[in-house]
């Protein structure tokens, strides 16, 4: 079933067009890979999804799970299951892991209609999580990402994704600033969240985040259009001859 | 003055008109002419039945506050105060009898469900009163437990208190019943001569607590959560004394996390503290006076004096305060640290939203050997407010050893307000060590749309970070109030981006 379905999007930053009529279509327990050049348009993509504000959509529509994304704020299309593991995650001082995990875990309980977690219910399911995916439970402790490591930060990222449960995960660049054990480990932790139900769009520079995490379509993009989509042998090919032959055809 | 006219014209719509319920001729009688001369200080003192010395202090303050102009430093700016256009004592408005909740104004009970606070609370504070013969049984249960629990705990507590010889009760009483310790102290710390808002307040103070901790004596409580509900009628003019006797300790916290309205526009509070040898104050405010509309017109002027005097070697004072109401805020929270090893502290928060002007900081002022000081203030700027942290760290000659750490943050919300750090530092001693941290910085898009992101609203976003850039001033507040303090900052910062 789909999932995404990005339709003839035409999207403006400060009256530049970026995205000139990308259509995509994500169907459920897909792994898609979203390749291309700096400038592409595929971190404006990711962003447009989340609802980033500063983007202009002129054209086109987003549906997910059959409904109008573009209607819905930011934070009502993370309580929908769309989750963005940012490229950069921000910190925030003051504000423990914890804390933050429960506030938006809660916000997004709340606005699907579902009962609050209690502290102790809280506690129990973040232990369990954080368990399963071996991270230290003194991270939880510290401030939002406040004095981590580029791993840990993208690992806080995996925390979040397996704990909000969403239906659909972006990750964009989850490759930059790790290094080649960050990835693994990183890696690791996207894996073992797909599930069936459950979709993953992986937006990368580079083919070697690629051998951690196995796409089952890979798209190719260039000058804000999707100018080739294939199988995963798609991005070994253009890590052979890179993206200069799709310039050209964009 | 059309600004105070404006807030007169506001809370009347907003709190019920008494004229109508047939109260006029007794508000009359019980007024004191409008305009301020040594006719109606004579009014008020009498009013309180008081003693010669209390009048004769009284006037002296008002004939020195005659010759006196106002102070015009601060950065805050407001129509000129015509004071004899304001009346500087009224007895406390009887209220209209509500009888249930259903007649308190939705918006405001809005307001105290965002803070958390429970409706039985809410009836007390809003002065729910049963109605005679009422019929339905959940809206008497409400009343009668109201009143019933106001009384209990107030003689349980009352009891507690005598028990380990702890005097608390209005300043109005004590001058009264404890004229000793009044004359001694009342003021020794701000002295009636000591700044045009102080002196005035001398003159015409309505009314005000006085606390006295005897030697030795830890008070048993936090003299708050009594105080909390019974705090509402203290007028414009709030007078409080706290004297911490020899190797004492007591804990006081003012103030209302609940909406707070006043018919009066000018506020001039003065607080003193003094702490003999060993013993130790800790004085929390919350403050949350009506900030004025959206256009900036209206709004509480709060313009007051706080200040400690650390008369006894290791002794010590503590600060703490949330500000978030108030269309102008003046207000220096200060130490004289006089005993040898005394120790002075000061955690600040104050919060300017809309129009809102704050200007607020301490002073410390090193006198004794090996003394210390600490302030932390967080300034937290939003919409179109200016907020201003002003503070003064000085050592005298004499007070080798002196120490004093500050760290003054200011957090920005949007590009139409201002924060201003004024710090002044004077070491008259070359052993004196004082440092001084400052940072400004804005809570970033990057920031906000990562918590949107992960399901939270715009406001719960700003509340999550603003709590965050606060949490080491929140944790110096007693636990239960921190909680409701924490709220009460995310409602302040209600609106203001976007």
């Amino acid at each position: 079933m789909a999932l995404l379905e990005v339709k003839d999007l035409k999207v403006r930053v400060e009256e530049r067009e970026i995205l000139h009529g990308l259509t995509l279509t994500v169907n459920e327990g897909e792994i898609h890979a979203i390749m291309g050049p700096n400038g592409s348009g595929k971190s404006t993509l990711s962003h447009v999804i989340a609802g980033k504000p500063g983007y202009e959509v002129t054209d086109g529509e987003i549906l997910f799970k059959g409904e109008d994304l573009l209607a819905m704020a930011p934070n009502e299309r993370a309580a929908k299951g769309v989750f963005l593991a940012f490229q950069y995650p921000v910190e925030i001082p003051g504000v423990s892991t914890m804390n933050f995990l429960r506030t938006a875990l809660n916000a997004q309980r709340k606005a699907r209609g579902e009962s609050e977690y209690s502290t102790p219910d809280f506690l129990k399911k973040v232990r369990e999580v954080s368990k399963s995916l071996n991270i230290p439970q003194d991270m939880l402790k510290r401030g939002v990402n406040v004095g981590f490591s580029g791993g840990e930060k993208k690992r806080n990222e995996v925390l979040q994704m397996a704990l909000f449960e969403p239906s659909l995960c972006i990750l964009d660049e989850m490759d930059s600033g790790l290094d080649i054990d960050a990835l693994r480990i990183a890696a690791d932790g996207v894996n073992a969240l797909h599930s069936p139900k459950r979709a993953m769009v992986v937006i990368t520079h580079y083919q070697r985040l690629l051998n951690y995490i196995v796409p089952d379509i890979v798209h190719v993009m260039s000058k804000g259009r999707v100018v080739k989509s294939g199988g995963k042998e798609l991005a070994l090919e253009l890590e052979a001859s890179g993206y200069a032959q799709f310039e050209d055809a964009a | 003055m059309p600004a105070v006219q404006e807030t007169v014209e506001r809370v009347k719509r907003i709190d019920v008109d008494q004229y109508r319920y047939g109260f006029e001729t007794l508000i009359e009688s019980d007024k004191a002419p409008k305009g301020l001369s040594e006719e109606t200080v004579k009014f008020i003192s009498e009013k309180k039945n008081e003693p010669a010395w209390m009048l004769q202090w009284r006037l002296e303050a008002y004939r020195r506050w005659l010759t006196m102009t106002e102070p015009t430093w601060a950065r805050v700016d407001y129509p000129k105060i015509d004071f004899q256009d304001l009346y500087y004592y009224s007895a406390p408005k009887p209220k209209k009898t509500i009888t249930s909740l259903d007649e308190i104004d939705p918006e405001i009970l809005k307001t105290y469900e965002k803070l958390g606070i429970p409706l039985r609370e809410v009836a007390m504070l809003e002065g729910v009163e049963p109605k005679p013969g009422e019929e339905d049984p959940t809206r008497r249960k409400i009343a009668v437990d109201a009143v019933f629990d106001s009384v209990s705990v107030a003689t349980t507590f009352k009891a507690e208190l005598k028990k380990a010889g702890v005097i608390f009760m209005p300043i109005s009483e004590a001058i009264r019943e404890h004229p000793e310790l009044v004359q001694k102290y009342l003021g020794s710390v701000v002295p009636t001569s000591d700044n045009f808002y102080a002196t005035l307040n001398s003159a015409v103070f309505s009314d005000g607590s006085f606390v006295y901790v005897p030697p030795g004596v830890r008070c048993p409580m936090e003299l708050s959560t009594y105080f909390r509900i019974n705090e509402r009628n203290t007028g414009q003019f709030e007078r409080t004394l706290i004297i911490a006797d020899k190797g004492s300790y007591v804990s006081y916290l003012e103030g209302c996390t609940a909406p707070q309205r006043d018919e009066n526009q000018l506020h001039a509070a003065v607080v003193e503290l003094v702490t003999h040898d060993d013993a130790e104050i800790k004085y929390s405010t919350v403050q949350n006076w009506y900030p004025g509309n959206s256009e900036g017109k209206g709004g509480i002027y709060n313009f007051v004096t706080k200040r400690g005097d650390c008369r006894g070697n290791n002794s010590k004072i503590s600060w703490t305060q949330v500000e978030t109401g108030s269309a102008i805020t003046w207000k220096y929270p200060s130490c004289i640290l006089r005993g040898d090893n005394s120790r002075g502290e000061f955690y600040s928060i104050a919060i300017s939203n809309g129009y809102q002007q704050v200007d607020s900081g301490t002073k410390m002022i090193h006198l004794g050997k090996n003394t210390s000081s600490r302030i932390i203030s967080k300034g937290i700027a939003a919409g179109k407010s200016q907020n201003t942290y002003r503070g003064l760290v000085t050592a005298h000659r004499k007070a080798t050893g002196a120490r004093n750490f500050t760290a003054c943050d200011s957090l920005l919300i949007g590009d139409k307000c201002g924060a201003h750090t004024v710090p002044y530092i004077e070491a008259k001693n070359s052993s004196a060590t004082f440092e001084h941290e400052a940072t400004t910085s804005k809570i970033s898009e990057d920031v906000l749309f990562y918590c949107i992101q992960r399901g939270l609203t715009q406001e719960e976003a700003v509340g999550l970070v603003v709590n965050g850039f606060v949490k080491d001033v929140l944790q110096q507040l007693p636990m239960e109030f921190a909680v409701e303090a924490q709220k009460l900052i995310s409602i302040s910062l209600e609106g203001s981006v976007g």
